[in-house]
């Protein structure tokens, strides 16, 4: 970490979005994390995100759990909502706050720890539910507060900072995710922002279950040779089908791109997404081909990166469970209390 | 682009814009920092040893150092850097034993036509390296127009007395009330070199009708001011106008509001931005109850019975042609009268040189200028040297220093059988700051402060006392405040490629958005492909190659704070932060690293 604060200063010519902010608007405190930590670099393309959509602070619900990642939601949209949960438990407070206020955006940030080990049923009950969120696991392989031993999604064979190897099968989340029926799937590299800002724009654009994995080397204890996870291995090994750029509903499509080479997915809310395909047998509305190309990759040591799969007639689980509309915090005794008549008639259906 | 070659040494100082514009090349974050800690005298030391004056320059500089400030371009207002200086000659201890001793004489003889600042510099500079230095002045005390043109309510006496003797004291044989009348006499005595540091002396003739005939009543302003700074002026009327808009019609419109002026106005051509005067000096004025009228072209001078009744002026206005060009055009408009009792003509001052015969083998060209060199100083004729407002026309006593600076390691280098063609690179030191894991030893923390205000005088009194300075000057409170707003821009961001793993750490803790990671390109695209727009073309891009992906860093040096927080934010010592310091070459110092007397 660093002793002083940012300075306030900013570059005079930055561009501003709709809302008249500029994307340093959009951060929160200086990070306390190592120096080169990766997830410094997600919550810069959380905030480039965030500084594209236009979104208003207070419309922003940011919650995680325990663990270096979990620390990063204090570093970007200081003036949103924030809870910060018990290990693990990230996706159930979530959901809680989800089937309570609709109106919020959600973003979960959670890491290998926290979703593939001590919370990896609560990870698998919310894809599994269609919660309508933003799940951002950023996945270094490691535990890092607890000086680097492996963690759940740490590939077999890959070897620690001190040349132990790892003897255990390595849990792929994306794969997970896939299975349990998310109906936007995506992973990326901290490296990489180009590919990872516009995955985390359309994911928040989503109205379902979005679950990104961001591979994010740990630069003090997975950041050395033998590791899969390093900055190294994952730009030698890097497998990209697609890169992505969003387009919201009101602009036309001007960008040029070379006949063929793209595909438009249109969402619900009217947002597109324009994908440039690299892989151009790979079809993003296939969940079952995405989990075959998953696993032919990966056994070849291949890190598959970019848009994996989307479903655009997504449907999240207030539909699912028929709920009403409105957040419970402005329901008036009026729409909650169906008065005497309504009581009769029920009880009356009962006897 | 090229990758960024830092290790010549013009590459560094143009980052340090203040240091780049300064004549003298003053080296300011440095100083400015010795005055944040306290140590004035050592900041003042360093101030002497480039720009000689620093009492005087911290109450009179022209400043090209200000607008150059990085601080302009990242908020409002430059750092304060003048009058810091003026705060390392306020608070200074005794600093007399740290300067240069009189040495033993080497037998070689200089002649100095002129005591202001370009002949004391060169006499400064060549003293101590044992040349006998005589300065010739046909006033009786050393100084030139800083003693005799700067009102003593911008510049006290014992300010220049205090200066000018530091240089004098050398062992410099000073002859006061000696004129030089003729250059080939002075040819004919046994001097090795000369130094001609005779400023500009003739303020410029305003031709117009009336001019002759209301003479008793229309002063030339220079001579005006030296005739108040010597006391044979003591009073002016009520009704005073200043014609022309520089900075030596300010000092006569606010010296004759001290000699008895009530209704005191500034007429000027050109509309108010466009005068010549420092934004600065026009405050002053202005604050003092002196409008300043623009727009207006004197025609004629209105008198009755040889006495001054007023000044007739034509209404212009500022139109562009197809060039671009501001011209002055008549609005068409009546003829405005002005009436008033003394005008003060302040609208240029000219060189002149009746006194070197135009046959001595020092060329003059078309416009009756010697030809000067200007890297050398050196006229046409071997043994003689040119400097100050006496080289290129009337410029400011900064520039009076620096060319006496150019001068003296010409003559020093003329006087050893060297070339004088030849300069020798200056020296450079540069080296890291970095004391502990996030811990430097410079103090990275960027102030949020607004530039401090320097208390002035209450003008009631200030107005009464023409010998009451205006300016009293920073106390030590405001000093450190203000210098915490130098952002420090001689520790510069040093990046080493083999050792950058690209996580993009210093992307994104960057405040300003310098930093960006891409494939290299030719300059003019690569501005279109940075993090932040990058429209300075004033302002390098710092370009490294050699990165693992094949992509180069470019930095955007423009706004760059030098907070140092790419250094502290990356995990490989890839960026350092490192002290650059670059020391002038002057005459007696080549190649060789000179100590640093003051830090």
């Amino acid at each position: 970490m660093t002793y002083i604060a940012k300075p306030k200063f900013q570059h005079p010519g930055l561009p501003k979005n709709d809302l008249g902010f500029t994307h340093r608007d959009y951060e929160g405190k200086v990070s306390t994390l190592c120096a080169g930590c990766g997830h410094d670099s997600i919550t810069a393309s959380i905030i480039e995100a965030c500084f594209q959509l236009s979104i208003e602070p207070h419309r922003l619900a940011k919650i995680s759990g325990i663990g270096c990642s979990s620390k990063t939601p204090d570093y970007f949209v200081g003036n949103s909502h924030g809870f910060n949960s018990v290990h693990g438990r990230m996706p159930s407070v979530l959901t809680g706050a989800n089937l309570a206020n609709r109106e919020l955006i959600y973003l979960g940030v959670s890491g290998d720890g926290d979703s593939a080990s001590i919370g990896f049923g609560q990870f698998a009950h919310s894809i599994r539910r269609g919660v309508n969120m933003t799940y951002i696991v950023e996945n270094n392989g490691v535990y890092g507060l607890t000086k680097g031993q492996f963690s759940a999604t740490a590939d077999r064979g890959s070897k620690s900072k001190r040349g132990v190897t790892n003897s255990d099968n390595a849990i792929d989340l994306v794969a997970i995710a896939l299975q349990l029926g998310a109906s936007f799937v995506a992973r990326s590299f901290s490296g990489d922002k180009t590919q990872l800002a516009p995955l985390i724009e359309a994911a928040i654009r989503h109205q379902g279950a979005a679950f990104i994995d961001v591979i994010s080397p740990c630069v003090a204890f997975n950041n050395h040779t033998g590791s899969t996870k390093s900055f190294d291995y994952v730009r030698e090994h890097n497998e990209s089908v697609n890169r992505l750029d969003v387009i919201s509903g009101r602009d036309p499509i001007t960008v040029d791109y070379a006949p063929g080479s793209v595909q438009v997915v249109e969402q619900h809310d009217g947002t597109r997404l324009a994908l440039r395909k690299l892989n151009a047998d790979y079809d993003v509305h296939d969940r079952l081909a995405a989990m075959a190309f998953l696993q032919k990759h990966s056994a070849k040591g291949q890190v598959v990166t970019g848009l994996l799969y989307v479903d655009p007639e997504a449907v999240d689980l207030h539909a699912h469970l028929n709920t009403v509309e409105e957040p419970l915090n402005r329901l008036e005794a009026a729409e909650l209390c169906p008065g005497t008549a309504a009581l009769e008639k029920i009880n009356a259906s009962l006897r | 682009m090229k990758p960024t070659n830092i290790a010549a040494p013009d590459y560094f100082h143009k980052v340090v814009d203040c240091q780049w514009a300064c004549p003298a090349h003053t080296p300011v974050p440095e100083y400015i920092r010795l005055i944040a800690e306290g140590r004035y005298s050592d900041a003042y030391m360093i101030n002497w040893r480039s720009n000689v004056f620093p009492g005087i320059l911290g109450r009179t500089c022209d400043r090209p150092c200000e607008p150059a400030c990085r601080r302009s371009r990242v908020e409002d207002t430059p750092v304060a850097i003048c009058r810091l200086k003026r705060v390392a000659a306020d608070f200074k201890d005794d600093i007399r034993g740290r300067l240069p001793k009189p040495a033993a004489k080497n037998g070689k003889r200089i002649a100095l036509v002129g005591g202001g600042p370009a002949s004391l510099a060169v006499a400064r500079d060549l003293a101590p390296l044992g040349y006998q230095c005589t300065v010739f002045d046909s006033d009786p005390k050393a100084g030139g127009m800083m003693r005799t043109q700067i009102p003593k309510f911008r510049l006290p006496d014992s300010v220049v007395d205090e200066e000018t003797d530091y240089i004098l004291n050398l062992g410099i044989d000073f002859q006061g009330g000696k004129r030089i009348a003729s250059m080939k006499a002075l040819l004919a005595e046994p001097w090795d070199a000369i130094f001609v540091g005779s400023g500009a002396p003739r303020g410029r003739e305003l031709d117009i009708p009336g001019r002759k005939e209301a003479r008793k009543n229309i002063h030339i302003g220079i001579d005006w001011l030296s005739n108040v700074s010597f006391g044979h002026v003591t009073a002016i009327n009520k009704r005073v106008i200043v014609l022309g808009g520089g900075n030596t019609a300010m000092d006569c419109c606010r010296t004759a509001r001290r000699l008895g002026g009530e209704d005191v106005k500034v007429i000027v051509r050109s509309g108010y931005e466009e005068m010549k005067a420092s934004p600065w000096e026009k405050e002053d004025a202005v604050h003092e109850d002196i409008p300043i009228l623009n727009f207006m072209v004197p025609k004629e001078f209105t008198h009755d019975n040889g006495k001054l009744t007023g000044v007739l002026f034509e209404k212009v206005k500022a139109v562009r042609d197809e060039k671009g060009r501001r011209n002055l055009i008549p609005t068409g408009e009546p003829d405005q009268h002005v009436p008033c009792d003394d005008v003060l003509v302040a609208v240029g001052q000219e060189n002149s040189f009746p006194w070197i015969e135009r046959d001595t083998g020092i060329e003059f060209d078309k416009w009756d200028m010697p030809k000067v060199d200007q890297k050398t100083m050196a006229s046409t004729h071997p043994k003689v040297f040119f400097g100050g407002d006496a080289a290129f026309g009337p410029k400011n006593i900064i520039w009076a220093v620096a060319h006496g600076h150019d001068a003296a390691l010409s003559i020093h280098n003329f006087l050893s059988g060297e070339d004088i063609a030849e300069r020798p690179l200056p020296d450079v030191q540069i080296s890291s700051q970095k004391m502990g894991i996030h811990e430097w030893s410079y103090d990275n923390d960027v102030s949020n402060d607004k530039r401090f205000k320097v208390p002035h005088r209450d003008k009631v009194f200030a107005l009464k006392d023409i010998r009451a300075e205006v300016e009293l000057g920073y106390d030590v409170k405001l000093a450190l405040g203000e210098a915490q707003r130098c952002l420090n821009c001689d520790i510069q961001t040093v990046f080493t490629s083999q050792l950058c793993i690209e996580c993009d750490a210093c992307v994104d803790i960057c405040p300003m958005d310098c930093i960006t990671f891409t494939p290299n390109g030719e300059e003019a695209d690569l501005r279109t492909r940075l993090q932040a727009p990058s429209v300075n073309l004033t302002q390098d891009l710092y370009v490294a190659d050699g990165l693992k992906t094949g992509r180069a860093m470019v930095k955007d040096e423009d706004v760059c704070l030098h907070c140092g927080l790419c250094a502290e934010r990356c995990p490989t010592g890839a960026w350092d932060m490192q002290k650059y310091l670059i020391d002038m070459t002057h005459a007696g110092t080549p190649c060789q690293s000179p100590a640093r007397s003051a830090a």
